[in-house]
């Protein structure tokens, strides 16, 4: 088992520094930031002065090399605009996209397999065919048109909630969150339900595919034959089996919903990672889009080795075939 | 037998109603199993022995349906029975042995798991003495080292292995009747010979009766103490094992007879019954088996009725070859 | 001893009608109601989109034609010049429902090319992989593997910050979102039929590499992929709107439906709901229509759902 750790580990930071490398390449060629800091009307000397300061006059691969060096050291510059080290911005922000992205995830998951579930054991019902019909609109809805459609309905038409920003926040472990406050609840509501109506309706027809599977196997008819419950037969055997492949798909998605938060958070104008990267790109500001991106990379081949793990930790079977090789 | 028998079957009828029309997979079907009894199902595939496992324990899944008929167990009729009765029975009173233990073992459950849900279900024990129990019936079967191996999970054992397991699942509540479902089909001959004979002597021992569904007439032989023979849903002949080995009537049984290899066929053509089976979908009217059968004639397209030329035994047949040797 | 086991005439006659392949798929993807009429709209939304000039009521990109004293008008009401604008009109004076038809021809344009583009490259790069196998499959499937565990629209932006707007970036940006996909799909089928005899056979024939590539296997790979595109078209359309919206995507002057909605945000908050609304629903439409005849593909096609 560590031995399969090791290797996931090592591979992980492979794919880390060749996405360093492709990083910083691609945004090197991002606009000119000469452009969008400097006052045109400034002197020569004024703009080379700047140009030797952000260091923009070196040949690129001497950039990439202390680039690499402040890296490792933390240190990713300072964003053209706030004038802060583009890490700390970066991190900062982390905490409100996680908020939103792990209620997302739970909503998805609370509601989405017992719907999915249901679905698949009664196909043919009224209530199946309508789960399927909204889960066929739940992903073709583009995100950010519901969430406009919502803000809408709930915020400007009906007044319930509030329409933009992150509630008051309380700290948990040194780290500010907002589900703590019932300010914040009511803030987190629709933009966590707005991001996860697509990965509900994933959840929906994965656990009815699942399901419809799993229904017609063998050993669930030799269940049957034992004489057991139909509660057991549910919620013991047939959940145990669909839980592997939702669970793959979902830890896959995870990071898809802590990207997709960049359209939910500039919707809601919700203070997180995802609208300082589109700021970042509008503005140009190289450093945090750098800083992002090298964050976002480390974050998904985390989540990536986090589900290999949970998926040979819920299928024996894969336990046994890696431990061979 | 002046018993009661466990099981009555009389008139059994279970029907597909598939796109393509309705199928009769069972076709007024009859037979009894006393205690201790061991019954041989025997037919090729599709012949419906499955279906009839199925039906008597109201497993048979949609499009089908059992439509007629009465399934008596300890004089109980089944047919009517609730699901909540049902439940009661299966895995309890009446077990069933599956074909194919790799997939009629929940892959992701470990063996104990499956081993003592099926205790619980029908009793109220504690975990520790459910366990007990179970390792006690693995140990029954002949697993060794049953107390670490119960932890494993499926895909770990050896296929004959799996198939002991599934035996012992079957024998935990102490049935009062064991249907097993072609179960040596997919294990070594020699696998295959250990459990017949573990099987029969099991039945003995504990008065179980057993229905031993199957394809092949060689497991039957040494086995049962009756046979039924299915062509097409319908049961063409019946009897006591050696009379209906020894002294076969219905065309058809000869045909299975004469084409089981044997030791004085080497050299000569192995003979087969020609023709194929008809689709359920595309039966003849009347007799099924007029299409291959050489002594078919027009009194075949009339529906056969099932006669008793002696007692315990039955053809459905209007050209029996010879009359049953009393 | 009479042996009744020898020469019986076999009497079975086989009757069962026989249609070609074609015909079968299309006999059972008629048999959902509804998929025949998702396909019919996306025809007519097709239709619109090709004939946009020539049957929208207003153009909203003539500058001629447009007021802005028409500005904000709610649906259903007149201009001064007698005009109706059905939908409304936006914050410059443009109609609505004309906006709407320019708008389904770029998103459906450029959807539908880099679908297409993505598909014959990945597939391409999916024949090629399981065909010649060993280290060109390796390389091909890593590149697949990495781009495939980050999300679509991280890749897309990553693009794009790079490239910079425009049609052609866009759609550069949306094929390389897609292209492993396709690559991933067609691989899987193909490693299957790659073991199968009449690839042996054509090998025997000493048939070229490439012939053997797309004129035999290719063809049996075709169900996944086909119900892959249909849901990675809608995909890519939906992705271009995001991006659009978010204002990284199309620039101003190819108006796509994703920024006609972006468009109407700021008039949200006044109630003036149907500057985002309607175009919206255009694109809702589309991409609905184009996942439920998908999906009736996928369980047409699809050989374990098979009874």
């Amino acid at each position: 088992m560590s031995v399969f750790i090791v290797r996931r580990l090592l591979q992980a930071m492979l794919v880390v520094w060749i996405m360093s490398l492709l990083v910083y390449i691609g945004v090197h060629i991002v606009g000119d930031p000469i452009d969008m800091l400097i006052n045109p009307e400034a002197d020569q000397a004024e703009i080379e002065r700047v140009i030797r300061d952000l260091g923009l006059d070196r040949p690129i691969h001497e950039q990439y090399w202390y680039f690499l060096l402040n890296a490792l050291k933390g240190d990713l510059g300072n964003s053209f605009i706030f004038n802060e080290p583009a890490l700390k911005l970066v991190i900062q922000r982390i905490p409100a996209t996680f908020e939103l992205a792990v209620t997302a995830l739970l909503l998805a998951i609370i509601v989405g397999i017992p719907l999915g579930v249901y679905a698949g054991l009664k196909p043919d019902g009224r209530l199946s065919k309508t789960i399927m019909a909204s889960s066929i609109l739940g992903f073709s809805l583009p995100t950010f048109w519901v969430g406009l459609m919502m803000i809408m309905v709930f915020a400007v038409m009906l007044g319930w909630l509030p329409s933009f920003g992150r509630g008051e926040t309380k700290l948990l472990f040194g780290i500010p969150f907002s589900f703590l406050t019932l300010d914040g609840l009511a803030h987190l509501i629709l933009p966590a339900l707005n991001l996860s109506l697509f990965k509900m309706s994933l959840v929906i027809r994965l656990a009815r595919a699942g399901t419809r599977e799993v229904v017609h196997q063998d050993y669930i008819k030799f269940a049957r034959a034992k004489g057991l419950s139909q509660n057991r037969i549910i919620f013991v055997h047939l959940m145990k089996n669909i839980m592997i492949p939702v669970v793959t798909v979902l830890g896959l998605e995870f990071g898809g919903l802590i990207a997709f938060s960049v359209v939910t958070e500039t919707v809601f104008s919700w203070p997180g990672m995802g609208k300082l990267i589109i700021d970042a790109l509008h503005n140009l500001d190289r450093p945090i889009i750098v800083a992002y991106l090298m964050v976002i990379v480390v974050m998904f081949v985390i989540i990536n080795l986090v589900v290999d793990v949970l998926y040979s930790i819920l299928d024996p079977r894969v336990r046994i075939q890696d431990l061979k090789g | 037998m002046t018993e009661k028998p466990i099981l009555e079957v009389e008139n059994l009828e279970t029907h597909f109603f598939t796109k393509a029309g309705p199928a009769k997979a069972i076709d007024n079907v009859s037979f009894t199993v006393g205690k201790g009894e061991i019954m041989g199902l025997v037919g090729e595939s599709g012949s419906g022995k499955s279906v009839t496992g199925f039906s008597i324990l109201g497993l048979v899944d949609a499009p089908g349906e059992v439509v007629g008929g009465k399934v008596l167990f300890k004089g109980e009729n089944l047919i009517e029975a609730s699901d909540k009765r049902l439940q009661e029975l299966r895995g309890n009173k009446i077990s069933m042995i599956f074909q194919d233990p790799m997939m009629t073992l929940n892959p992701v459950l470990r063996v104990d798991t499956q081993m003592i849900e099926t205790i619980r279900a029908h009793e109220k024990v504690d975990k520790e003495t459910a366990r007990q129990r179970s390792r006690d019936a693995l140990a029954q079967v002949g697993i060794p080292a049953a107390e670490e191996r119960m932890r494993a999970y499926p895909h770990q054992f050896s296929g004959g292995m799996r198939q002991r397991v599934a035996i012992a699942i079957a024998l935990l509540n102490k049935p009062d009747l064991i249907i097993a479902d072609e179960p040596t089909t997919a294990l070594d001959v020699t696998i295959q010979g250990q459990i017949l004979y573990e099987a029969q002597k099991l039945c003995r021992e504990t008065g179980t009766a057993l229905i031993w569904i199957t394809h092949d007439l060689a497991v039957v032989a040494g086995l049962a103490d009756k046979i039924s023979v299915m062509y097409a849903g319908r049961i063409v002949e019946q009897g006591d094992i050696d009379d209906v080995l020894d002294h076969p009537v219905h065309p058809y049984t000869i045909g299975l007879l004469g084409s089981v290899p044997g030791h004085n066929t080497r050299g000569t053509r192995l003979h087969q019954i020609p023709g194929m089976t008809p689709s359920l979908f595309n039966l003849p009217k009347g007799c099924a088996f007029q299409t291959r059968c050489p002594f078919a004639d027009t009194t075949c397209t009339e529906d056969q009725a099932i006669t008793r030329p002696i007692p315990g035994r039955a053809i459905r047949c209007c050209h029996p070859q010879r009359e049953a040797a009393q | 001893m009479t042996d009744i086991l020898q020469e019986t005439p076999a009497t079975e006659t086989l009757n069962f009608k026989v249609e070609t392949p074609l015909q079968q798929f299309v006999s059972n993807f008629c048999q959902s109601k509804i998929a025949i009429g998702a396909l019919i709209v996306f025809g007519i939304i097709v239709f619109i989109a090709l004939f946009a000039p020539f049957i929208s009521p207003t153009n909203p990109y003539d500058l001629a034609t447009v007021s802005i004293l028409d500005a904000k008008l709610p649906p259903g009401s007149k201009s001064l010049s007698g005009v109706t604008y059905w939908l409304g009109t936006d914050g410059a004076g443009r109609g609505l429902l004309s906006s709407i038809f320019y708008g389904l021809r770029i998103s459906l344009g450029v959807g539908v090319m880099s679908a297409v583009i993505a598909l014959c490259f990945g597939a391409t790069m999916g024949l090629v992989a399981a065909y010649y196998g060993g280290k060109v499959d390796t390389v091909i499937m890593r590149i697949v593997d990495i781009q495939l565990s980050f999300p679509s629209i991280l890749v897309a932006l990553i693009l794009l910050a790079a490239l910079g707007k425009g049609v052609d970036k866009i759609t550069i940006a949306l094929v390389i979102v897609q292209w492993a996909y396709y690559a991933r799909t067609v691989r899987a089928s193909a490693l299957v039929e790659r073991n199968k005899e009449y690839v042996e056979a054509a090998t025997c024939l000493a048939l070229s590499d490439r012939r053997i590539l797309f004129r035999h296997l290719l063809p049996n790979c075709l169900p996944p992929l086909i119900v892959v595109g249909t849901v990675q078209t809608a995909h890519a359309i939906s992705l271009e709107a995001t991006l659009s919206f978010l204002g990284v995507g199309l620039p101003i002057t190819e108006p796509s439906l994703g920024l006609l909605i972006a468009n109407g945000f700021e008039y949200m908050l006044s109630g003036k709901y149907w500057i985002s609304f309607f175009p919206g629903v255009a694109l809702l439409i589309t991409i609905v229509s184009i996942n439920l005849v998908g999906d009736q593909l996928r369980d047409v096609l699809n050989p374990r759902l098979q009874r």
